[in-house]
């Protein structure tokens, strides 16, 4: 079986925050303890919605050495392909789930001598859980939270009652942001960058700090990339010896899973490269959205990341 | 030309590249020597206008054409002893966007990134050059002494007095390769001593 070990757990709360984003809290079926984490790490939420299974990454906000229970926040997405719309529709206090063991992809540096986050958004998510345990260790933090407007402002009143110095936040309705070449400029040596938020900050955020000569070893991010529909599309899978026809609203991973292929995966948002497959043969164009592939390798025709990324053509054969 | 190419090695050996002027705020150049000649490859009036070098000539005469580059800061020491707590200083109060180069002696650049990496810069956004001596900064395995400019192959410790094999084993904590007894099977049978990459 792929992806990281399988929990099943139970929905203990449902709670909305605000207009978009919920919170989920999921307790072990066998009254267990959970495996602790840490801050930063997502655990993969299976939705049974019909016939379709859906498999959303999210963030674990919960203090890390909280075995007790884990707890996600979602942001409904009315647009999206309905992970986070079954979330908020269809699950319910006393549901029984099933969900992954955490996985790390945005994980602190801890040779750091100071960790600056940057949330935009339901980004915050990752940085409640690495703040919880920075501030088990003492560690030195600073967050810069950018939300739309105080309604929309989730976990503002949180953060700021119990960290008032170290948490600045910034309202875009209100017209404030950060100053970034500001905040970058005056951060002492052995400051690492964490950035999670939409892809514009993201981008912002990398591209100021390697103009004022910050090493890319110290700049972390993590965004989530949902696949995005398209049209469909066939694929041979040469080991499997199947041909598959990826619907509209499904990922390449997605409908190899419904076709009872065990293909690898861990992120499912094109971060992580855990899917990463070799392409034995195509007639057509390769529409790569992963952050994993360099740009040469996705020129190259040779490999692709199933859980976001599609195919436009005649013939797509692939070695899984 | 102070440039030597250094033979294909075991992979502990670490590996100089060439400097190049990279984007930030503040410049800190440390070097020894010829380390000098790599500084002046890349310096330009504007580079200089945010640039600290801290050079140790070491009996070599490049100072007074490092002093007319005209950088923000220029200091010219002794010894590295002696530069290490300027060194420490400007880490100390510098902020992120520093970049750090550092040419020359291969002891020099070690113990000079050991200081960076102890403030905080990842080792793989430190640059470093090497130029001049092949020279090594050598740990004796057995009574952990350091003996500085080791040319030859075997030698002895400076601080037991055993006869010390020059490995390609290096520590980048302790910036310095191994040197272990050639001799302690069959005591007083030394190799004649030969230059280390002959």
């Amino acid at each position: 079986m792929s992806g990281a070990e399988k929990i099943a757990v139970r929905v203990t709360e449902v709670t909305p925050l605000n207009d978009l984003v919920t919170r989920f809290r999921f307790e072990p079926l066998d009254g267990g303890l959970l495996p602790t984490f840490s801050g930063g790490a997502h655990t993969v939420v299976e939705m049974k919605d019909g016939d379709l299974i859906r498999l959303n990454p999210y963030s674990l906000m919960s203090d890390p050495f909280d075995q007790t229970a884990y707890t996600i926040s979602v942001r409904r997405d009315d647009e999206g392909r309905g992970g986070s719309l079954f979330m908020h529709n269809q699950v319910a206090v006393g549901q029984e789930m099933v969900i992954s063991n955490p996985v790390n992809l945005f994980s602190l540096d801890l040779r750091a001598k100071k960790h600056l986050m940057i949330a935009g958004g339901i980004g915050i998510t990752p940085f409640l859980a690495q703040i919880k345990q920075l501030d088990r260790a003492h560690g030195n933090w600073e967050l810069h939270y950018g939300c739309r407007s105080q309604a929309l402002g989730s976990y503002v009143d949180y953060l700021i009652s119990t960290y008032p110095n170290d948490t600045h936040v910034y309202y875009d309705d209100q017209s404030q942001s950060i100053d970034l070449e500001d905040l970058l400029g005056g951060q002492p040596l052995g400051t690492h960058i964490y950035v999670c938020g939409p892809k514009g900050m993201i981008g912002w955020v990398r591209d100021k700090a390697a103009e004022l000569g910050w090493p890319r070893e110290v700049v972390h991010y993590e965004e989530f990339l949902a696949p995005k529909p398209g049209k469909p599309f066939e694929v041979k899978l040469a080991t499997s010896n199947k041909v598959i026809t990826v619907g509209e609203q499904e990922s390449l991973l997605e409908a190899m899973e419904r076709a009872g292929v065990d293909a690898p995966y861990l992120c499912r948002g094109g971060a992580c490269g855990q899917c990463e497959t070799q392409v034995i043969d195509y007639d057509g164009n390769f529409i790569h959205r992963d952050h994993w592939l360099e740009a040469d390798e996705h020129a190259s025709g040779k490999k692709i990341m199933p859980c976001v990324s599609r195919f436009e053509g005649n013939t797509l054969v692939l070695d899984r | 030309m102070s440039k030597f190419q250094f033979p294909p090695a075991i992979k502990s050996r670490p590996v100089y590249g060439t400097l190049e002027d990279r984007p930030g705020k503040h410049h800190l150049m440390i070097a020894d020597a010829e380390g000098a000649e790599a500084i002046l490859a890349i310096a330009s009036p504007d580079l200089m206008t945010k640039t600290h070098i801290i050079y140790l000539p070491r009996g070599t005469d490049f100072a007074p054409k490092l002093r007319k580059l005209g950088a923000v800061q220029f200091y010219e020491g002794p010894s590295y002893a002696a530069a290490v707590s300027r060194i420490r200083r400007v880490l100390q109060d510098a902020h992120m966007g520093l970049q750090v180069y550092l040419a020359g002696t291969e002891g020099v650049i070690g113990q000079a990134q050991n200081e960076a990496i102890k403030a905080g810069i990842p080792h793989t956004a430190i640059q470093t050059e090497h130029r001049g001596s092949v020279a090594r900064r050598m740990q004796c395995v057995h009574c952990k002494g350091i003996t500085e400019d080791v040319e030859t192959d075997p030698f002895a410790c400076s601080h037991c007095g055993l006869n010390l094999f020059v490995r390609d084993h290096y520590s980048r904590r302790i910036a310095a390769y191994q040197g272990v007894c050639i001799d302690a099977e069959d005591p007083g049978n030394v190799p004649a001593p030969k230059g280390i990459y002959e």
